[in-house]
């Protein structure tokens, strides 16, 4: 019914007058929500790392983490690469961006999972000290963010393999960009906070 | 809900709407009220076992133990299970209409925030059955990483509740940016969209927080982490920290939506302009500001460094003055105006004068030698009774009257609500007051037990709980039989200017047969140009 797109389109006037997309707001309100809750994660960390220091920090492998920075931090370009190709109509870039994008992600969990295993062959696990604790929780929720990434990735593949990002039809690989590059953003904040300072 | 239907396979279909997943704001904002009336109901039967154990000195009824599952379970439930979802409930039924939309920007986001409520209510409860909660509402560490199993179900429901009402916040702002009819600019947005505003942006900033201590303390009882025990070096002040900072906004966003209900009923039930309506509005977005600068106050005697309590004192005391604005302007918006007494008005009159001797013995609270004196007295649990039950569930009750009509299709019993809030009222006042004097004697809070002397003010406070619970009494059996057969309600029965009124009671499925155009501000009384004709059809 064309009579009933019409208005349907027509209840977000206001947002189209500031510009602004109802999803989009969305996303980053739910991204403001998670500042707060990573916030809160990281406040802890620094509070017990500053008043209780711990000689377990002196097991983290900075070259390691590096490496694996550098690969997640390489998915944010795979990801602005798969909304251009997205916002052209171009299917064969944005699947293979989005595959790239997938692949960084699980390289980066994989290179984690290789991180906590050998933390915890040396005795540093979540119950080990309070310092163990912190740092487990929260680049553990950091991991899990990464997760549900790699699965929205993938879910977004399945649509583009689909032909679902036609021409203007690039909104939700934006979407899916937005809260990407934020779990990336979040990272550089851990890795600063952890590994360097 | 189509007007309407009287067989009785159709009142099962419309009844069966309520139950089950559904999109629509309106189905889902009767939801949001009739589950967390619900609870109010538990909670409310809670305080009244407590009360009845302290209506005399001596433990007879709960032994310690017992006596903090029902205080937390009680504090636990008419916070996170009633006072902040009802809000929710009013703003998704009444939201969408208000700025001439016709449902929520994330209809199925808002089910599901719905959804999470009911699970997380029984969670919390069945939390009796394996040792239930017992740390208090304030769950302190590291009492509450030794408490019984229940606290751990307790940390998942708060979890949940905080997830619903972030999502739900999230809801209300994108509604409010993206979908006002054209002529809705931002100064003509109802002061109840107003304060769902700042409400909505303080629950996205707040609440994330409580819900990353959550996640420490639920580690720290289910995964052996060390954050809050001592011996291990963990450090419980910073607990607190992270509580208050969510739960002094918290206390906010428990009162600016009631702030935001009274504020529409003064002028409707005044005739009157509402007086000031910018700093109202702004005043809201101040609180919800300051709101986020001043939790430390809470800790003034947990060995918090001196030269920050002065800090955290003046920013507490500051937030009186947009406190202040709002009384002052609702004041000024009755004064020589032709007042109808009404049970909605009655409610939002009770509203600022028990709000305004919560607020008023919050400033007691906020200066640092005061609040040492009265720490975990009485006077403590008199304040907070009188912001949220004087205060927010009076704007709770003057709402659920003053929607009443819109709602439902019908009108309730005025005499029957008169009654109701003169209990109410009465019942409030006779419970919390002696609990000031109570509590500046020395009686300490959160004990089963106390001495004799306080005998009569705590007999006196059981008296008027008694009161309060019969209150509910008339008030449901009204809202039930108004609700079934009550005489049918014209679409303004107290011709309001919002654009709620405009529409048919109860509204129509899309709200709005054309998307409505509006040329004129939300509360213009004494241009009776307006009367007419509420909401002329937009032409496009």
């Amino acid at each position: 019914m064309t009579t009933h797109s019409v208005e349907h389109s027509d209840e977000f006037r206001a947002g189209r007058e500031l510009g602004l997309n109802h999803v989009k707001l969305g996303m980053w309100l739910f991204l403001a929500s998670e500042v707060m809750f990573f916030g809160g994660l990281i406040s802890s960390f620094l509070h017990y790392k500053l008043n209780n220091p711990s000689l377990e920090s002196g097991l983290l492998d900075v070259l390691l983490v590096g490496g694996n920075t550098f690969v997640l931090l390489t998915s944010s370009y795979t990801v602005v690469m798969a909304l251009a190709a997205a916002r052209t109509g171009n299917t064969a870039g944005l699947v293979r961006n989005l595959l790239l994008t997938a692949v960084l992600g699980a390289a980066f969990l994989a290179g984690q999972g290789y991180e906590f295993a050998s933390l915890i062959r040396e005795g540093m696990t979540p119950t080990s000290s309070v310092f163990g604790s912190s740092f487990f929780t929260l680049t553990g929720f950091h991991g899990l963010h990464v997760l549900v990434g790699l699965l929205w990735a993938l879910r977004n593949l399945a649509k583009a393999l689909r032909g679902g990002f036609g021409e203007g039809r690039a909104l939700g690989v934006e979407i899916f960009g937005l809260y990407w590059h934020f779990v990336d953003i979040v990272w550089i904040v851990l890795f600063t906070v952890i590994y360097l300072i | 809900m189509t007007s309407s239907q009287t067989p009785a396979s159709s009142t099962f279909q419309t009844l069966r709407r309520y139950i089950s997943w559904n999109t629509d704001h309106k189905v889902i904002g009767i939801q949001y009220l009739v589950t967390t009336f619900t609870f109010f109901l538990i909670g409310g039967a809670l305080a009244m076992v407590m009360r009845t154990e302290l209506s005399q000195p001596g433990v007879d009824l709960l032994n310690g133990a017992e006596y903090n599952r029902f205080m937390t379970n009680h504090g636990s439930v008419m916070l996170f299970l009633w006072i902040i979802p009802v809000f929710s409930g009013f703003a998704n039924f009444m939201l969408p209409i208000m700025i001439g939309a016709k449902d929520m920007a994330f209809p199925r986001l808002n089910a599901a925030s719905f959804w999470l409520i009911p699970p997380a209510g029984v969670i919390m409860l069945t939390s009796f059955f394996v040792g239930a909660a017992d740390a208090g509402w304030t769950a302190y560490v590291p009492l509450s990483i030794q408490s019984a199993d229940g606290q751990s179900l307790w940390a998942v429901s708060v979890i949940l509740l905080g997830t619903s009402s972030i999502m739900g916040a999230i809801n209300f702002v994108t509604t409010t940016v993206t979908m006002r009819a054209p002529g809705i600019t931002i100064w003509r947005l109802p002061l109840f969209v107003w304060a769902m505003m700042a409400t909505a942006l303080l629950v996205i900033m707040a609440t994330p927080v409580l819900t990353a201590g959550l996640v420490l303390v639920a580690l720290d009882r289910l995964a052996g982490t060390l954050f809050f025990s001592v011996e291990a070096g963990g450090n419980p002040i910073l607990w607190q920290n992270i509580f208050w900072f969510y739960s002094h906004p918290a206390v906010y966003i428990m009162v600016l939506p009631g702030m935001g209900i009274v504020s529409e009923i003064f002028p409707v039930f005044s005739r009157k302009p509402i007086f000031g309506y910018k700093m109202i509005a702004l005043s809201s977005m101040a609180i919800s500001v300051l709101g986020l600068t001043v939790w430390a106050h809470h800790m003034f005697t947990s060995g918090l460094d001196p030269r920050l309590r002065v800090p955290y004192m003046i920013t507490s005391m500051v937030i009186a003055v947009p406190t202040g604005v709002k009384i002052f302007s609702w004041l000024a918006t009755i004064w020589d105006g032709k007042i109808r007494l009404q049970t909605p008005m009655l409610f939002a009159l009770g509203f600022i004068s028990m709000f305004l001797i919560g607020g008023i013995t919050g400033i007691f609270l906020a200066s640092i030698p005061i609040d040492i004196h009265v720490h975990d007295t009485y006077f403590v649990v008199a304040h907070l009774h009188f912001v949220l039950f004087g205060g927010a569930v009076s704007a709770v009750y003057a709402g659920l009257y003053y929607w009443f009509p819109k709602i439902t299709g019908r009108m309730y019993d005025e005499n029957l609500g008169k009654l109701h809030f003169l209990m109410n009222f009465l019942g409030t006042n006779l419970s919390y007051l002696p609990m000031f004097l109570a509590g500046l004697l020395g009686m300490p809070r959160r004990v089963a037990d106390y001495a004799p002397e306080f005998q009569p003010l705590n007999l006196l406070a059981t008296m008027g709980a008694a009161l309060l619970a019969s209150s509910t009494l008339p008030f449901l059996y009204n809202a039930i039989v108004s609700w079934a057969k009550g005489p049918r309600a014209s679409a303004n029965p107290w011709q309001g200017l919002t654009l709620e009124w405009s529409v048919s009671s109860p509204p129509p499925p899309h709200n709005f047969e054309h998307t409505p155009a509006v040329e004129y501000g939300p509360y213009d009384y004494g241009q009776p140009r307006q009367l007419e004709q509420p909401a002329s059809a937009a032409a496009d």
